[in-house]
């Protein structure tokens, strides 16, 4: 795979939100307008890069048992650093991401990455692959945010659109609209990308609470994958 | 006592952790198909919301903002989850193996949870020992808080995975098979949620 694949897969092909479902919670939560969206995106961002090329980087000296805490305290890190300098340069932005931005910890998409690709692959790949996950991230949180905040409020980043703002759907930007336009842009995804990757090489596998999970509740969507097959 | 009552109340129904604030959606999706499942799913969420946040609270005010150590409560609270989680499983495990049948297997999946790292965090933002709060009020209220958040979880699961078992026999286009029909019916549960906004402030005005 050359580096632009690498790159681009993470855009369309394998988008982290739309394709394979990780990082649901800061989707929904902060696509209510497009200023943070893009805030979000661009703090995910730069923690999926640093930690895949941290990871990568000792990916010979964390010891396999281990791993799961050890990128957690790495990931950890990285977030606290992000967040001051959020809090430090842009503290309105810190003040609308409120809680989602320490949670960026537990956002499965970087510790899918991690346990996906990093700890696979050389520094430089992981690097690219942490940044094409990182704008296919920004890509779907901008995209909804769109979609919510030019319906919902009237407004495309700030800035009022003539007719949509004296008829807006409030609706759109509150919880319910978040369900829906997630479960839309799905679909959408369903219908006009329908080569999506086997169930195997994502998702529930590369999730780090797969084994346990496995037991629970991946069974079902194990056998949906292997009927499709 | 009214307070608390209406931050249960609130946790519960208003700022319902999976359906207005966006907070552990994961295994609301995941782990909702089947009843029972999400029963034990919610039970171990109820838990370890409230241990955490007892470990947690004392450590915010005891020891990190004492010695100006706020910037590492995002490390501090999620290796304090984690080991916390572990610690659970391996107890319940050795005394309570009944327990441990029907929990543990849920155990490990709440440690990425974001609704409990998102709890203690708010606890400690939201109910401060600053002023005239008393740590001991501080740490009733996030208690207290803890609780509802978990019970409003439980609400959820339990109320989703019945919307659950509807769809599955249901007709649906091809593309909407799956996760989006599952996402549209998330949102008209949630839109239920929205009614309740308001409602308990007033109730003891």
């Amino acid at each position: 795979m050359n580096t632009l694949q690498n790159f681009s897969k993470g855009l369309i092909k394998e988008n982290p939100v739309l394709v394979l479902v990780l990082g649901t919670c800061p989707t929904l939560a902060t696509s209510t307008n497009i200023t943070n969206a893009l805030g979000m995106g661009a703090a995910a961002t730069v923690v999926l890069l640093c930690s895949n090329i941290v990871i990568s980087a000792l990916r010979k000296v964390i010891p396999d048992k281990v791993r799961i805490p050890c990128y957690i305290v790495l990931i950890a890190g990285f977030v606290t650093a992000v967040q001051m300098l959020v809090k430090a340069f842009a503290p309105a932005l810190d003040k609308s991401l409120g809680i989602y931005l320490p949670l960026i910890v537990v956002n499965c998409i970087i510790l899918g990455r991690a346990e996906m690709f990093a700890n696979k692959n050389k520094v430089f790949d992981s690097a690219v692959d942490g940044l094409g996950m990182g704008a296919g991230f920004t890509l779907a949180l901008t995209l909804m945010a769109t979609i919510r905040e030019v319906f919902g409020n009237g407004t495309f980043a700030g800035m009022p659109i003539p007719v949509l703002s004296d008829n807006h759907i409030s609706i759109l930007t509150m919880a319910p609209g978040g369900f829906f336009v997630f479960g839309l842009l799905i679909a959408a995804v369903n219908k006009f990308f329908p080569n999506k990757p086997k169930k195997k090489d994502f998702g529930c596998a590369g999730c780090p609470s797969a084994e346990i999970c496995g037991k629970v509740s991946c069974d079902s969507s194990a056998k949906e994958a292997a009927a499709n097959d | 006592m009214t307070k608390l009552i209406i931050i249960l109340l609130s946790a519960v129904f208003i700022n319902n952790y999976v359906l207005s604030r966006f907070l552990g959606i994961c295994p609301f999706l995941g782990v909702s198909k089947k009843l029972d499942s999400a029963t034990g799913m919610s039970l171990a969420v109820i838990f370890v919301m409230m241990l955490s946040t007892a470990v947690t609270y004392p450590i915010q005010f005891y020891l990190l903002e004492p010695n100006n150590l706020g910037f590492l409560q995002t490390i501090v609270f999620i290796l304090v989850i984690a080991a916390l989680v572990q610690l659970v499983e391996i107890i319940l495990k050795r005394y309570i193996p009944s327990l441990h049948k029907s929990l543990g297997v849920y155990l490990p999946l709440i440690t990425t949870n974001c609704a409990v790292l998102g709890v203690t965090i708010l606890n400690v933002q939201e109910y401060p020992v600053a002023g005239a709060t008393t740590f001991w009020w501080g740490f009733a209220q996030s208690m207290v808080n803890s609780l509802g958040s978990g019970l409003g979880f439980f609400l959820a699961m339990v109320m989703f995975s019945g919307v659950r078992s509807v769809i599955e026999g249901s007709d649906v286009p091809k593309s909407f098979k799956g996760l989006p029909v599952t996402l549209v019916a998330a949102a008209i549960t949630s839109l239920s949620f929205l009614g309740f906004g308001g409602v308990i402030e007033n109730l003891f005005a």
